[in-house]
């Protein structure tokens, strides 16, 4: 059976969440990024930080693609020699969240009120007051982040910077057991 | 500390004797000693001038080359662990050193070819500065290397060396690149080796799955038409014997990638031929008509599978194949053995039945017969007219009795040298560029590979465009009398794409034609003996001459201008419109 029989099945694009476990080495993140690169594939966002385990590094790379395209990507991440394991769920499979921050002029708070009522309602804070402006901050989903800039606009935004999807995975087992199961399937 | 580095000179003895301090430049080559490195191909210059300084007092132990281009270091060291088996190891200096590794590099990469290449870098306080002769060689060689990684302290260097040699070797193998600060070289530290035998995040080696074994031994215990493709998986895990012990029990025909070939005899009966491109008839038109196919070794290049749309869809697909990432690439495989190709061949042999395919089998010789009368006879035996690339080799295979190693460049000589030698040797004894496609390959790759197997008869069959890619290396070749034998077959094209240009571009000979210069004369000028062929009568024994000379010979043999290699699968074509004309 040729791969294309497979992509018909399974050739719908979504978005895909792939985590990397990695150790912390100079280069590694060109080395992944490439993956991506050479496949003309879009990098929707990525993050990394350390883990659960320490020195060990998480990516979270989000990209829309098809299953087909995501698990030869994964294959190739996780072939790298620094890269401990690799994995890729759909959004279903992951709980998620970015952060997102908005710096809004202290002259347009002339409306004070206005805009406090918009940042309780949307769940969001205010993280700092200036005599020149404030900053508010709020966690959700792009489309929620999205919303209270739209709702903002109106009182004119200076800045605004979303960090990239976080994601933890709803059945996914500790990374340690994972690493042994690693070990086990290999020599 | 080893014996080896013991024995290193008078000078070296005290130093590790007392203190145990060296250089890092030192260090680099008492860890290459460990790892029983004891040839390089290699360059020098301003960066890695220290790790030259300390090379000459090593001389004895390590044989160092000197290429004249970097490109043809990296090829040589190709050519050398082609043929051992073992890593190749060359060193370039900084920047433009470094840069023209690059396409040895990528090819080692694709070609899955163990090589450790040293470079040496700018002093760790210039990196980022644009310094002299500084390229972020990291960073260029990231895409096409198996691991990479930059030295800034001296005792950083026998980790690095160690994990290095481990990652070129095992699984499946490829280049790595370890780039060296020149204050790295300079610096005194304590020398101690420890061989590494595994890094925590890298898993070369899977356990057997004694399910898809099983499940592998059912198909093929219950194949009507069983095929066997295989790669050069079979020849990098030495599986050679097992290959022909499981095919002979169940009676498969077997046929082979151009990396692949002489895993088997090429006259063995069960060995069917070549795949691909410009691979013969019956293993391209059965492909699609086999209902097991059981793929070893091998990756489903484009090359080799054509469309696939229309590529063995009617197959139960069976893949043994050491690296996951191969696995479901381009082909979906139905059982997937994801291990090395001699211990799944060898699990495999108790499990599967004794068989003979007759009926299969005659396919296969009813469509070699109908290739021989159309292609191969008059290709191989052509009584008048132009001397043919085909007629050349045949007689180079008669008359070195099918046990030369054969490094080929890439083009037409190539696809002719693997169509039309007769293998007999099943130890490594083809080498070519198969992935990358590289032209200038071949003559530094033979060098190196005469250098790995000095009692081994190394011919490097060369069209004229590639061997002027590389051609400098005949300086190389004469510096160290290094008894390769150069088969020039000169068509006065660039005969491939010529070939594509006729067929498929009207005749347009858009700047393929070449007016050469005078090998002959060339290579005498290098010291090298030549001579040059262009009729019929002395082809004989001008082969039989060049066979025969001791020492480097380039022979020049003045072929058709305009002749076809056949049968042709055309690019993006399904393998079952294989044409033969
Ligand atoms: C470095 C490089 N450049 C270009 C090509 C494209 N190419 C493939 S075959 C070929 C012609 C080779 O001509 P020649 O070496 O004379 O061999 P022939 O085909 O005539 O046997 C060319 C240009 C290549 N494979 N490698």
């Amino acid at each position: 059976m040729a791969i294309e029989d497979y992509q018909i099945d399974l050739g719908e694009e979504k978005t895909y969440t792939i985590f990397a476990f990695t150790e912390n080495k100079v280069g590694l993140l060109n080395r992944i990024t490439i993956v991506f690169t050479r496949r003309h594939i879009n990098i929707e966002s990525i993050t990394v930080s350390e883990s659960e385990v320490k020195n060990v590094y998480r990516y979270t790379i989000i990209i829309k693609t098809t299953y087909a395209q995501v698990e030869k990507l994964v294959k190739q991440i996780a072939k790298q020699v620094d890269v401990l394991r690799a994995s890729f769920y759909p959004e279903e499979e992951t709980i998620f969240q970015e952060i997102a921050m908005y710096k809004i002029p202290m002259s347009s708070m002339i409306n004070g009120s206005q805009v406090e009522g918009i940042v309780r309602d949307s769940n969001a804070r205010i993280l700092t007051v200036d005599p020149h402006y404030i900053i508010i901050e709020k966690t959700g989903h792009s489309e929620e982040t999205r919303a209270l800039f739209e709702k903002l606009a109106p009182f004119g935004i200076l800045q605004f910077t979303r960090s990239g999807r976080i994601a933890i995975t709803k059945h996914m087992k500790d990374l340690s057991t994972y690493l042994r199961e690693q070990e086990e399937a290999y020599l | 500390m080893n014996a080896l580095v013991a024995e290193a000179s008078e000078k070296e003895k005290v130093i590790i004797t007392e203190k145990k301090m060296v250089t890092g430049a030192q260090g680099l080559l008492l860890s290459l000693l460990e790892e029983g490195v004891d040839t390089i191909f290699g360059y020098p210059g301003g960066a890695i001038m220290p790790i030259y300084d300390a090379l000459y007092d090593f001389a004895d132990q390590l044989k160092h080359h000197l290429v004249r281009h970097e490109q043809g270091g990296a090829h040589a060291a190709q050519g050398y662990a082609r043929i051992t088996g073992k890593p190749g190891v060359c060193f370039a200096t900084s920047g433009p050193g470094a840069t023209n590794l690059i396409t040895g590099i990528a090819d080692a990469q694709i070609d899955s070819t163990p090589l450790v290449c040293i470079t040496g870098q700018v002093a760790s306080h210039l990196l980022g500065t644009d310094a002299f002769q500084e390229t972020d060689v990291l960073g260029v060689t990231m895409p096409v290397t198996k691991w990479n990684y930059q030295v800034t302290r001296a005792d950083e260097i026998p980790e690095a060396i160690a994990k290095a040699f481990y990652i070129a070797t095992s699984g499946r193998p490829g280049p790595v690149l370890i780039d060296i600060t020149k204050d790295a070289q300079n610096a005194k530290f304590e020398f101690e080796y420890k061989k590494c035998k595994r890094i925590s995040s890298y898993y070369p080696v899977p356990k057997l799955n004694e399910k898809a074994i099983a499940a592998a031994a059912e198909l093929i215990n219950n194949a009507k038409k069983p095929y066997v493709l295989w790669g050069q998986g079979v020849l990098l895990s030495n599986a050679q014997e097992d290959l022909k012990a499981f095919i002979e029990k169940a009676g498969i025909p077997a046929a082979w990638t151009i990396l692949g070939l002489a895993g088997l005899p090429t006259d063995h009966p069960l060995n069917v031929g070549m795949l691909g491109m410009h691979g013969n008839y019956g293993p391209n038109l059965l492909t699609n008509e086999c209902d097991v196919l059981i793929a070893v070794g091998m990756r489903f290049d484009d090359r080799v599978t054509g469309d696939l749309k229309c590529y063995a869809r009617q197959a139960k697909i069976i893949h043994i194949e050491i690296d996951p990432a191969e696995i479901n690439k381009n082909v979906r495989a139905d059982v997937a053995v994801n291990a090395d190709a001699k211990v799944a061949l060898q699990a495999l042999l108790p499990l599967i039945n004794e068989n003979k395919h007759e009926a299969w089998l005659q396919k296969f010789r009813d469509c070699a017969k109908i290739e021989y009368e159309k292609v191969i006879a008059p290709e191989i035996l052509p009584t008048e007219g132009k001397l043919k690339m085909a007629e050349v080799m045949h007689l180079v295979s008669e008359l070195s009795e099918g046990k030369a190693v054969i490094v080929t460049d890439v083009g037409q000589h190539q696809m002719v040298a693997m169509r039309y030698y007769n293998f007999k040797d099943t130890r490594r004894s083809n080498i070519t560029s198969g992935g990358l496609g590289t032209m200038g390959f071949c003559l530094p790759a033979a060098m190196g590979a005469k250098v790995g197997a000095p009692d081994r008869q190394v011919i490097a069959v060369i069209g004229d465009g590639g061997f002027q890619m590389t051609l400098q290396e005949l300086g190389c070749i004469f510096q160290y009398q290094i008894g390769v034998k150069v088969l020039i077959l000169n068509n006065n094209f660039l005969g491939m794409v010529r070939q594509w240009q006729q067929l498929f571009h009207q005749k347009r000979y858009s700047f393929t034609e070449m007016v050469n210069p005078d090998f002959v004369g060339i290579a005498k000028a290098y010291g090298i003996t030549a001579n040059k062929v262009t009729q019929r009568e002395t082809l004989e024994s001008s082969i039989q001459a060049m066979l025969d000379h001791e020492g480097p010979y380039v022979l020049e043999v003045v072929v058709e201008k305009e002749d076809n290699v056949f049968p042709m699968v055309p690019a993006g074509d399904s393998v079952s419109n294989i044409r033969l004309s």
